[in-house]
């Protein structure tokens, strides 16, 4: 008889949520899938400048992709599917890092630390929560059309242009924006940090690309409401 | 230098602490800052008072046994340690706030005394080699490429005074334990416990109440060796690894 010399060990996918490293892994992992969409997303978005034509048969051709292996739409909802996952994953793993964090320091300095971390390092976690109730909102107002001013199904530029001619539109819009930048400077290169992908030679590098997206996205994203109220797009 | 010191005094785990203010009188700025505590206590002593408790040891900077925040700052407002933090960074006439490390991980024994036991237990799953001891091999038996040697030798010198999870805004032990990995790791001596020990010593440190990392830097402003926040980097590949491979013998 053979002695049972093997102890049972947890699978690796148990352990990595089980742990913080593992958990800040989920939460880059999902962080660099919602980066990659928000480029194509911004990129789409500036084909606006075209004109109604190019920016509504843009949005269209998105309803194709994957045909004729995938029906109409279907393609869609699969991005769609995916996304949700990645935000509630990403937010899941957030409430419970930041929820073990506090519990690690119960009893706080009484005389505190002058604060040396970035702006945008310590609004991590109110930022993530604004853009998390900024998504809720802008799907309502322009994927679903319930709270935009026009809300035409197939009919995405002049639903945006009815949109952003309202103030508090482009208020939302561009705050919420400013918090993406500040989310993105912090989080990209926090996420290269927590995937190992960092190292002293790219340090300065990976904050660099981090800026410049965070930069450029915010700028791509802004650039639409401000030609709207500018009369640029209408 | 006239100094007013506002210390946490707490007489055990069980009692309630509070900040208490002390007034020092004609300290030399050649004094470290325990010996101006040394001072204080004295004083206090003369006065049938009980004295501040704290850590301390070799008092020249390498052991790791001392440790205090001090106005907000682990080991204050150098990059040292409280023993080799001199009164000169002071001015006369100041109000200094000394604290001990909060972390749930490191409760208080007694005024400016931590229990740090919890380094002891991340390091007993994994922080050492399994090798028979005794006579010293010969140094050329195992050749250490130049690079592994530095990066070795760097993390080292981690003493293990706690200023990073002091230091740290969620009480995270992540440099401590990336020092010992790191060390250990990049050397062929520790190659044949490489996945064990990351997986056996981030386990212990999420056991022991450490909070996570958000990656803001504290640990590595605040370490009196300055181990390197890319440090952290490189535990969480080693750990990444150590998950895709699975422990030696797993099946």
């Amino acid at each position: 008889m053979a002695l049972a010399t093997r102890t049972a060990h947890p699978s690796a996918l148990r352990t990595l949520w089980g742990s913080t490293i593992g958990k800040k892994t989920v939460m880059a992992g999902t962080g660099v899938i919602m980066l990659l969409f928000l480029i194509a997303h911004m990129l789409g978005n500036l084909k606006i400048f075209f004109g109604p034509g190019d920016f509504n048969s843009y949005a269209a051709w998105l309803r194709t992709i994957g045909q004729p292996v995938l029906h109409h739409s279907w393609y869609l909802w699969l991005q769609r599917t995916a996304l949700v996952a990645c935000v509630v994953l990403h937010g899941v793993a957030a409430y419970q890092l930041s929820r073990r964090d506090r519990a690690a320091r119960p009893q706080r300095y009484a005389h505190r630390q002058p604060a040396r971390g970035s702006y945008a390092t310590r609004t991590m976690r109110w930022g993530g929560v604004i853009l998390g109730l900024f998504i809720v909102w802008h799907i309502l107002d322009l994927t679903t059309g319930t709270l935009n001013p026009r809300g035409e199904a197939g009919h995405p530029y002049e639903d945006i242009v009815a949109d952003f001619q309202v103030w508090y539109v482009d208020l939302i819009y561009i705050a919420a924006m400013l918090a993406l930048g500040l989310h993105i400077r912090h989080g990209f290169w926090s996420a290269a940090q927590t995937l190992g992908a960092n190292s002293r030679t790219r340090d300065r590098a990976l904050k660099a690309a981090a800026n410049v997206l965070a930069a450029v996205l915010t700028a791509g994203f802004v650039l639409v409401p401000v030609a709207v109220m500018t009369g640029l797009v209408n | 230098m006239n100094l007013t010191l506002r210390i946490w005094r707490q007489r055990s785990s069980e009692q309630a602490g509070a900040m208490t203010t002390y007034e020092v009188r004609d300290i030399s700025p050649d004094m470290s800052f325990l010996e101006m505590l040394d001072v204080l206590n004295e004083e206090l002593i003369l006065r049938g008072e009980d004295p501040v408790a704290f850590d301390h040891d070799c008092r020249e900077g390498i052991c790791g046994a001392c440790g205090m925040v001090i106005n907000g700052q682990a080991h204050g407002p150098e990059r040292t340690t409280t023993c080799q933090l001199h009164m000169r960074h002071f001015q006369d006439g100041d109000t200094i706030d000394v604290e001990p490390w909060r972390a749930a991980a490191f409760p208080v024994v007694r005024d400016l005394v931590v229990d740090r036991s919890a380094f002891d237990r991340v390091i007993g799953a994994g922080g050492y080699i399994t090798a028979p001891t005794g006579s010293a091999p010969e140094a050329h038996a195992t050749p250490v490429p130049k690079e592994a040697a530095d990066t070795a030798f760097e993390h080292a010198e981690c003493i293990g005074c706690g200023a990073c999870v002091a230091a740290c805004p969620n009480g995270s032990a992540m440099l401590f334990t990336s020092a010992k990995v790191v060390h250990l790791n990049s050397l062929p001596q520790g190659a044949p416990e490489r996945e064990s020990r990351v997986l056996g010593m981030v386990a212990a440190m999420d056991e022991q109440g450490f909070g996570g990392c958000t990656n803001t830097g504290e640990c590595a402003t605040a370490c009196p060796k300055g181990i390197p926040l890319p440090s952290i980097a490189a535990m969480n590949r080693e750990y990444l690894r150590a998950l895709r491979k699975g422990a030696p013998g797993r099946v």
